[in-house]
């Protein structure tokens, strides 16, 4: 009697290659990403309300020194929050796949432990790459400009996309570690919302009260929004943009190794 | 060892203070089939996860394949299939999406996966769904997916926790016949049951297990007979007394007989029916008692598992009934 694997041809050689097994998964996200109502609205609807809400609401109340529109002012901040936002999506699907059991399959599968978070993050950050690209075109035609070049422009998107990675890591940490989708969702805005109405996002840290302003300086979305604003606004871009950078990675080093260890040992109920 | 698809070795596991697995041994042959049946909670999917590579024992050790689960489970993963006890199936794909998704991630190319899919969902009786997003499955069909995807890779050593909760008369019998075929081209397979008539049907060996320990095994044959003698059914003409009968056999079961008030039947646990059986014929004439029907027979494997536990294994209904009356009872 011959084995039933020969003319099947299972693959029995090694781990499953990292590119086969992330591509594989970030296919199924994103086309879950264009099946699953709240997500396509997380990508599209709200990023633009965002702008618009932000802009008309605020925008004729705020004076920001040295800023001629309000949204040239708002927007790079405005890029955080909605992919905050987003971002709080990745941690409701791990939680969701961890309680109906895909983690338990795919952890039963010959592929890496990180493909399966790996797969998530990039296809949050393909979702991030347009949501950035929506909110620059929907800003451009209420009145925003880049006003610091081709390449500084260049260096927010990329500067906004890191961010979505750092943000994506959390999620999968706290999804996999809270394990309730909608406990997951919540821990997720959370500290989102915190930290962007204590930041320099809609107003200039100089016109809170003293004792907010030691708090809204040291807010990591304060140094990142502020790193974005010098790279679209014009000025000094060194210091804010390492500022950013430290804050991102010492997140990713303590965010993607806690999320890898805890996907170890996920497996529902 | 060498032959073995499955070996486990004093196989304990804890959740907090509770013993989920207490000491298990097992052994599937290569090529083999071990059903391991058990009522809810008896640590049946901790053991499948421990196999699976899912969960570390806290102690003992156990081999898929010649592998140890707990140093070299990247090997194991190559070799196994798993349907776990939900069915882990991507509700916003499609069926066929689902499964090349897997397929995948088994290190199948894309064509291999595409036409493996193709070949399943024929085999699972999915051909109609195939294109629909599982969300509008039925829980059957997602069940079929789900098996269908623990097959994509022809694993040598396939993993199945309770494979048959939640389908139809029809889909069970057709499940039933892919695991066959499986198994008749050398499949080792273990699955977890609660359903005795499953156990029988599918697996050449049966272990029961009870509190996080193996409290019997053997064929489903050798367990009938362990669990003791013969049974003798009495099928009472009507308006007989079933107590009464009960009360005049009982002198010569081995055990207390088994009244069955709805089927209006006696059941006798008998140690040796044939020699026994003037000796019924004489008391119930005595006593002027007349029987319908009489059968002396194997204990089936509900009833051995009933010996082995001290609680009936889950079955098709009539349960919800009886629990009607304890509860009217109890008020």
């Amino acid at each position: 009697m011959t084995t039933v694997t020969t003319g099947t041809a299972a693959y029995r050689g090694s781990t499953v290659p990292a590119s086969v097994s992330i591509a594989t998964i970030t296919a199924r996200n994103l086309r879950r990403l264009f099946r699953v109502p709240t997500l396509l609205v997380f990508a599209t609807v709200q990023p633009v309300l965002f702008v618009l809400l932000f802009t008309y609401a605020f925008g004729g109340a705020i004076h920001v020194p040295g800023v001629t529109h309000y949204i040239d002012y708002l927007l790079p901040g405005i890029f955080v929050l909605a992919i905050g936002f987003g971002a709080s999506q990745t941690g409701v699907a791990i939680a969701e796949d961890l309680t109906t059991g895909m983690i338990d399959r795919f952890r039963s599968l010959p592929i890496s432990a990180t493909a399966v978070l790996a797969g998530r993050v990039a296809a949050d950050a393909l979702r991030n790459l347009f949501v950035v690209a929506l909110m620059i075109g929907v800003g451009a035609a209420i009145g925003f400009r880049f006003h610091a070049g081709p390449a500084a422009a260049l260096a927010a998107v990329a500067l906004a996309i890191a961010t979505g990675l750092v943000l994506s890591w959390l999620n999968l940490l706290l999804g996999l570690v809270v394990r309730d989708p909608e406990s997951a969702g919540l821990a997720g805005l959370f500290p989102i919302i915190i930290l962007f109405f204590t930041s320099s996002t809609l107003v200039p840290v100089a016109t809170m009260p003293g004792w907010l302003q030691a708090f809204a300086k040291a807010n990591p979305i304060t140094v990142i929004t502020g790193a974005l604003r010098a790279l679209c606004l014009g000025g000094p871009t060194t210091r804010p943009v390492l500022e950013a950078a430290a804050w991102l990675l010492g997140l990713l080093a303590v965010t993607v190794p806690a999320a890898i260890a805890s996907y170890r040992h996920a497996t529902s109920a | 060892m060498a032959d073995a698809a499955v070996v486990a070795e004093g196989l304990g596991k804890r959740f907090g203070p509770v013993a989920a697995l207490d000491g298990v041994d097992l052994e599937l042959p290569a090529s083999g089939v071990l059903g391991v049946l058990g009522p809810n909670g008896a640590g049946k999917t901790t053991m499948v996860r421990i196999l699976a590579t899912l969960l570390r024992p806290d102690r003992g050790r156990a081999w898929v394949a010649g592998f140890d689960v707990a140093k070299n489970p990247a090997a194991v993963r190559r070799l196994i299939g798993l349907s776990g006890q939900y069915a882990a199936v991507d509700p916003f794909l499609t069926g066929r999406e689902n499964l090349v998704m897997i397929g995948r991630l088994y290190g199948l190319t894309r064509r291999q996966a595409r036409s493996r899919a193709g070949e399943l969902i024929g085999r699972l009786e999915l051909d109609s769904a195939a294109g629909r997003l599982v969300r509008t499955y039925s829980g059957g069909m997602r069940r079929r997916l789900d098996v269908a995807a623990s097959l994509l890779a022809a694993p040598v050593v396939l993993f199945l926790d309770e494979p048959t909760t939640g389908l139809d008369p029809r889909g069970r019998l057709a499940l039933w016949q892919v695991l066959n075929d499986l198994t008749a081209q050398g499949t080792s397979l273990l699955l977890t049951t609660q359903y005795i008539e499953e156990a029988e049907r599918v697996a050449g060996t049966v272990v029961i297990i009870d509190h996080g320990k193996v409290i019997a095994s053997g064929t489903p044959d050798q367990l009938k007979t362990r669990a003791g003698g013969d049974r003798l059914d009495l099928q009472a003409s009507p308006g007989q007394d079933l107590h009464k009968l009960a009360a005049v056999l009982a002198p010569l079961a081995a055990a207390d007989p088994a009244v069955d008030e709805t089927a209006g039947r006696v059941t006798l646990p008998v140690a040796d029916g044939a020699q026994i059986l003037p000796e019924v014929a004489t008391r119930l004439a005595a006593a002027g008692l007349h029987v319908a029907a009489l059968a002396l027979r194997r204990p089936t494997l509900e009833e051995a598992f009933l010996s082995y536990t001290g609680q009936p294994a889950a079955g098709p209904p009539a349960e919800p009934v009886q629990l009607e009356h304890a509860a009217r009872r109890t008020r």
